[in-house]
């Protein structure tokens, strides 16, 4: 695995040697106070929780994980790179983790750079920190789900900009499967167990349950599952098309 | 040794690689030629393992590419056509996560990269951004990161291409003092260079082997080889007396520079019996030359002929 790790630090170096990382962390920053603050009225409904924070990310991820996920692997099938990188003693899954872990890496630190949040709200009064920290690990796993969905993508097209339309797409999907408009369209006429398994199909049921402070372990798996899925996944595309 | 038999690849009804088999042995330098599209980037991709062959087979020093591609990888070098590589990192941090790949670390790592960088002359722009380089700096960045695990086998697609003629010299040199125990195989569009480095040419054209031999087997095919041309500071009577000499296949005058070229008939020579006649003859000579072949003649002839 030591493939995976020299794969990682590369990525995580070239996010921060380009202006990419400093972007995305200050717009990341930027808009998850905007809307905590401003739309989410943190202020106002003067509660001691993060849960105007938290209700935005999925929203958040939502458009700017598939931003860090459509360069994963369609850049380095553009520039040709990927011939350089698939000939080294490095076998593919090796590449795909590594590639992966050093997305979620770098999504967790733009996530932990909200602390200033959580020390407000520990200053107005007194939250259930135990909810906070269950709420971020949820956030952070629900972005591995988005970051995996885009690393496919992005293996099966040679445009960053399809690689983020399709990836955006599709999480969308993945995030409304749970909710009630959706969920309607099912309920008139589809048995209960499709209904239920379309809600369970969604990252926001997942992410809520999390974020409730009860970590069950059904909703950690169904993001590991996921994460895991979609990573296999992208291994299959890249065997397939790699040089095309 | 490399041994590939009934190599084939098809992008859907195109054939790229038809049923091509050959081997290469430890010491040997094979040049690539082909017109483009002839299907030796494609050869190369299978060798290095990043394309799996249609059907047919890739052994690298014993072992079969299909059954264990990553110690076959871990034995060669590559570059690739066009030499790719992370514009957005330095020549010195690329080299360090090729070199860390390959399996290097801490003083080994940068005792290799200090010797690659002498070898291909990159101290200069060691900490530049790779995407800033021109595009002669990029190939032996290319080169570097293929040559920095001393690999036993070397395989470089156009290694040579947007160099100037000094650094395509010492490229070349480079090859030939890397090839003595190695195996390399290049690709280039450059003929001069088969003659230049190469003990081996193999010229494909849609696919397939239309000629296997060295070089000098090579500038052999030519209807030039071992002809004379001569240029006379007068006008004599020459011709009838060139063409009833023994050995002589035609003799063809060229009016414009005066260039007289005598092709001898195949596999023999003409050299002495021209210069006994032009010396019992005693005509003045301003140029004199034997030739050795042509190289780009032969490709043409091999290349669109459809084989010689």
């Amino acid at each position: 695995m030591s493939g995976t790790n020299l794969i990682m630090k590369r990525e995580l170096g070239s996010y921060f040697s380009t202006p990419l990382a400093y972007v995305f962390i200050v717009i990341f920053l930027m808009m998850s106070g905007v809307s905590t603050f401003y739309i989410g009225r943190f202020f106002e409904r003067g509660q001691a929780d993060l849960i105007s924070f938290f209700n935005f990310i999925p929203w958040l991820y939502l458009i700017l994980v598939p931003a860090i996920a459509m360069g994963l692997w369609s850049e380095e099938r553009k520039s040709g790179t990927i011939e350089l990188l698939m000939t080294l003693p490095i076998t593919v899954v090796e590449a795909v983790l590594g590639k992966f872990l050093a997305a979620w890496i770098f999504i967790g630190v733009a996530l932990i750079l909200t602390f200033p949040v959580w020390i407000t709200v520990n200053y107005l009064g007194e939250p259930d920190n135990g909810v906070i920290l269950a709420s971020y690990i949820g956030s952070w796993l629900m972005a591995g789900g988005f970051l995996a969905i885009g690393s496919c993508i992005s293996a099966t097209t040679k445009s960053q900009v399809v690689a983020f339309i399709l990836t955006l797409v599709v999480c969308f999907v993945f995030v409304a499967a749970g909710f009630s408009m959706v969920q309607d369209v099912f309920t008139e006429w589809a048995p209960l167990w499709l209904v239920d398994g379309v809600a369970s199909l969604s990252f926001i049921t997942h992410f809520d349950a999390i974020s409730r402070g009860v970590i069950d372990l059904r909703d950690l798996l169904y993001f590991l599952i996921m994460i895991l899925c979609w990573l296999a996944a992208t291994t299959i595309v890249i065997n397939i098309k790699k040089a095309d | 040794m490399i041994q590939i038999s009934n190599l084939t690849r098809t992008f859907g009804s195109f054939i790229a690689v038809n049923d091509v088999s050959f081997e290469v042995k430890p010491g040997e330098v094979l040049g690539f030629l082909g017109p483009n599209g002839a299907g030796k980037s494609t050869t190369m991709k299978m060798i290095t393992g990043f394309l799996t062959p249609s059907s047919g087979n890739v052994s690298v020093l014993g072992v079969d590419l299909d059954l264990d591609p990553l110690s076959a990888q871990k034995q060669m070098g590559y570059l690739p056509e066009g030499a790719p590589s992370y514009g957005d990192m330095t020549v010195l941090s690329f080299l360090k996560f090729i070199g860390g790949v390959r399996g290097f670390s801490g003083d080994e790592l940068s005792e290799r990269i200090d010797n690659v960088v002498v070898k291909v002359s990159l101290k200069d722009v060691l900490n530049q951004r790779i995407e800033t380089l021109s595009k002669g700096f990029k190939r032996r960045v290319g080169i570097a990161q293929a040559i920095i695990h001393d690999p036993q086998i070397l395989i470089l697609d156009e290694p040579t291409d947007g160099l100037d003629p000094n650094q395509k010299h010492q490229v070349r040199e480079l090859i030939r003092t890397l090839a003595k125990d190695k195996i390399v195989i290049i690709s280039t569009h450059i003929l001069e260079e088969v003659s230049a480095v190469c003990s081996r040419a193999l010229i494909l054209s849609s696919g397939s082997v239309v000629f296997d031999g060295s070089p000098d087997e090579l500038a052999a095919k030519s209807k030039f080889h071992n002809a004379v041309s001569v240029k006379f500071t007068h006008e004599y009577d020459v011709m009838k007396k060139l063409e009833s000499l023994a050995n002589v296949f035609r003799v063809e005058s060229d009016a414009l520079s005066g260039l007289i070229t005598i092709y001898p008939e195949t596999g023999k020579t003409v050299l002495k019996q021209v210069n006994e006649l032009i010396h019992s003859q005693d005509w003045d000579v301003e140029e004199f030359h034997v030739e050795k072949g042509r190289l780009d003649d032969v490709f043409r002839q091999v290349t669109i002929g459809g084989g010689a």
